[in-house]
């Protein structure tokens, strides 16, 4: 597609009156600081990372990933004097570090923890890390679980004991054999070692780490969801209120943390929150996994500083786009679930929450999808809309129905068997289903749909004309 | 006479639009049971001593009185004995919980991972979602499909493989890939996938992971990060822990 058309697209925006991203809203009320913010020192330029402030040492499994390894590489470093220090010390540096969740949302880590410190009522709390990895463009967590898994392990014990908690399950999505193998190897080298178990690393404090493998469900990586499948029930979403934090898994305070979220928290308290706080923009700190994926030269995961700019970390780490930067169409910077932007936006947007916020779209996993110039980008969100109706768990009906309806008129608009009116009705029905339901997989599976309308309605019409040329009236499908 | 009638009538005085319906939706797989000369009640299913030693120590994770907790474990393990889920197998699975039976069949039928019908030696699950769809997955689902002489949903006649189209497997910067049985093969061609499957038909086993010549998820071109030694303990630790 050329750039005038781009242009036009702008253009449109204005002509129909489109609001700015729903998304943005969502996410701003779930992100906002209670507290102010730690401000770290202002800098100009972010990105690359060295080397030695990298948290994920073994992300290409280039060495040792089991235990002996793993001790080489500073895991289980004075482990038993942060577990001594208390849940005060921890949360104190995971807030101080301003971490937010990496599994989309990014509520802050060190808030979500503290609610758990509740007075105790006498049921046991539980830590549950989210590693149902299955947003596409996602994979993360499987480098994290399959070379780096004592990480993630050494992580349970730290946050579970910031949150008071008496064991972690750890919920592996089930396609993930061998990663959840890898895993559990870790783990009972860890009980052998006696890091965890009873008296963990010799602090006094009594800690278990269990691994609940998953049967392939997208849903369940929906917090509420998770807790549903780990107490053996289908992966339905919970209405909230109740929260987790009050009523979890078992019926006891729950906190479900991201793998990635959990696996740094180590490193952050034994770096000290300052360290973590000065990489990144302000309310955006840290490193952060990369994943780079569709049509560039080299594929990869990398960790690399919040905040770097997304044409230099695309440069830098995947090779270039395939046809080189100007080949560029789009990008999904998030995962699937986030609206794309097109080209004149990647050229300058930076790699982080509030960056993607104002380009009206969001961080969500920071995986990134990239298409160039050869892409049917009709047909790739088309193929979204199809993941998120067969992984719709059916409870809410404007996700079951809704996402059923956008994915066949999304179908037509791939040949351009309809008719333009359809798009603002197509726009209509994402609205519709956004916000209505009771987890955010309606709402993931709306603004794909919103970013491609947004950026891409004179392509949708230009197909509309060129298959009502070829066909004439009589065939195109009626838009009632 | 009536018929030509209503022709009459239909055609001049009243020429509406006729009753149009849309074929009723229905998902993949069939949600009910239905019995069949494999899968009826009659099929006889226990774990295997060693099973049931897996399966107690399953079930010894989860905190008291929640036991059917288990479920999904067991449900995979109970297809991983027999090859795939048959209803024997979740009475089983339900008897030795202590639960109803219909609470199993809502996790069996919900999960896409619980097979309930008899399948092929080799599972072939090929991923055709965006990011892998985008580098290529419909030349590999296509491959396959002629390779095994089956389509999508189908098992090739010497009953080895079974191809299933699935949803993202996460493994997206190792797109495009295909899992068979629990081992992923990532960053295929279409040659890479015509070994695969002869391998597996010549009773080798080819090697898992990606084809290309990477070990993992680095950039093919040449490591841009984490070039040299990991850093060892200690190493930038704050001076007063």
């Amino acid at each position: 597609m050329a750039l005038s058309s781009l242009g036009r697209a702008v253009l449109g925006k204005g002509q129909f009156g489109f609001i700015v991203a729903p998304a943005v809203n969502t996410c701003q009320t779930v992100c906002n600081y209670s507290t102010p913010p730690p401000t770290p020192p202002l800098k100009d330029k972010y990105g690359p990372l060295s080397d030695e402030d990298r948290i994920f040492t073994n992300l290409y499994g280039r060495h040792d990933w089991r235990l002996k390894g793993a001790l080489k590489r500073g895991d289980w470093y004075k482990t038993k004097e942060i577990i001594l220090r208390g849940p005060d010390y921890i949360l104190n540096e995971v807030k101080t570090s301003g971490l937010r969740g990496r599994g989309g949302a990014g509520f802050p880590s060190g808030m979500k923890w503290s609610f758990m410190n509740k007075p105790s009522d006498g049921r046991p709390k539980y830590l549950v890390v989210n590693a149902d990895e299955g947003e596409p463009g996602t994979c993360k967590d499987r480098e994290i679980m399959r070379h780096d898994p004592h990480k993630l392990i050494e992580g349970c014990l730290v946050a579970g004991r910031a949150m008071g908690a008496r064991a972690a399950y750890i919920y592996i999505r089930g396609e993930f054999y061998n990663e959840a193998s890898n895993l559990q190897v870790a783990i009972m080298e860890a009980y052998q070692a006696g890091l965890i178990g009873k008296n963990a690393c010799g602090s006094g404090y009594d800690f278990d780490v269990f691994v609940h493998r998953g049967a392939g469900a997208y849903i369940c990586g929906e917090e509420t969801a998770l807790i549903e499948s780990i107490e053996g029930k289908q992966g339905k979403p919970r209405l909230k209120p109740p929260f987790p934090a009050d009523i979890g898994v078992f019926g006891c305070p729950t906190t479900v943390a991201n793998v990635e979220t959990v696996a740094v928290s180590p490193t952050i308290c034994r770096r000290g929150g300052e360290w973590f706080l000065g990489l990144g923009r302000p309310r955006n700190s840290g490193t952060k996994l990369f994943n780079i994926s569709g049509h560039v030269n080299n594929p990869c995961t990398v960790e690399e500083e919040m905040s770097i700019p997304l044409k230099e970390l695309i440069q830098r780490h995947a090779g270039d786009v395939t046809g080189g930067w100007d080949n560029l169409l789009a990008i999904i910077p998030g995962g699937s679930s986030t609206p794309l932007i097109p080209k004149s936006v990647c050229e300058d947007v930076l790699m982080d929450f509030d960056g993607l916020i104002a380009a009206q779209t969001s961080l969500g996993t920071a995986a990134i999808i990239v298409m160039n110039k050869q892409t049917d980008i009709v047909k790739a969100i088309a193929r979204l809309i199809m993941f998120y109706k067969h992984e719709s768990c059916g409870q809410c009906t404007p996700c079951r129905e809704g996402i059923n309806w956008m994915n066949k008129i999304i179908y037509r608009m791939v040949d351009g068997n309809a008719q333009p009116a359809e798009i603002d009705m197509l726009w209509e029905l994402s609205k519709q289903i956004e916000g209505h339901t009771i987890c955010a997989l309606g709402d993931g599976a709306a603004w794909p749909v919103q970013g491609l309308i947004r950026h891409f309605r004179p392509e949708l019409e230009a197909r509309m004309k060129k298959f009502h040329e070829a066909h004439g009236a009589e065939k195109v499908a009626a838009s009632n | 006479m009536q018929s030509s009638l209503r022709k009459v009538f239909r055609t001049f005085v009243c020429p509406t639009r006729g009753f149009k319906s849309s074929p009723a939706s229905c998902h993949d797989s069939l949600f009910v049971h239905r019995d069949s000369k494999e899968d009826n009640l009659d099929v006889n299913f226990e774990f295997t001593p060693e099973n049931r030693k897996r399966a107690d120590a399953i079930i010894s994770i989860y905190p008291e009185g929640h036991q059917r907790a288990a479920v999904i474990p067991l449900l995979d393990l109970a297809q991983r004995q027999y090859g795939w889920l048959p209803i024997s197998a979740m009475h089983h699975v339900a008897d030795l919980l202590n639960m109803p039976k219909m609470r199993v069949y809502e996790v069996a039928t919900f999960y896409t991972m619980f097979i309930r019908k008899p399948i092929g030696k080799f599972h072939v699950q090929v991923c055709t979602t965006t990011p892998c769809w985008l580098r290529g997955s419909d030349e590999i689902v296509d491959c396959i499909r002629k390779k095994i002489g089956a389509d999508v949903g189908g098992t090739s006649k010497d009953g080895l493989f079974t191809l299933s189209e699935v949803e993202c497997l996460g493994a997206c910067v190792n797109a495009p890939m295909v899992q068979i049985n629990d081992d992923y093969y990532e960053d295929l061609t279409v040659q890479d996938t015509e070994e695969i499957l002869d391998d597996l038909k010549n009773g080798k086993k080819p090697r898992a992971g990606p084809r290309s010549g990477r070990y993992a998820a680095e950039p093919a071109g040449g490591l841009t990060s984490l070039t040299g030694e990991p850093t060892g303990p200690g190493f930038k630790v704050r001076p007063d822990l």
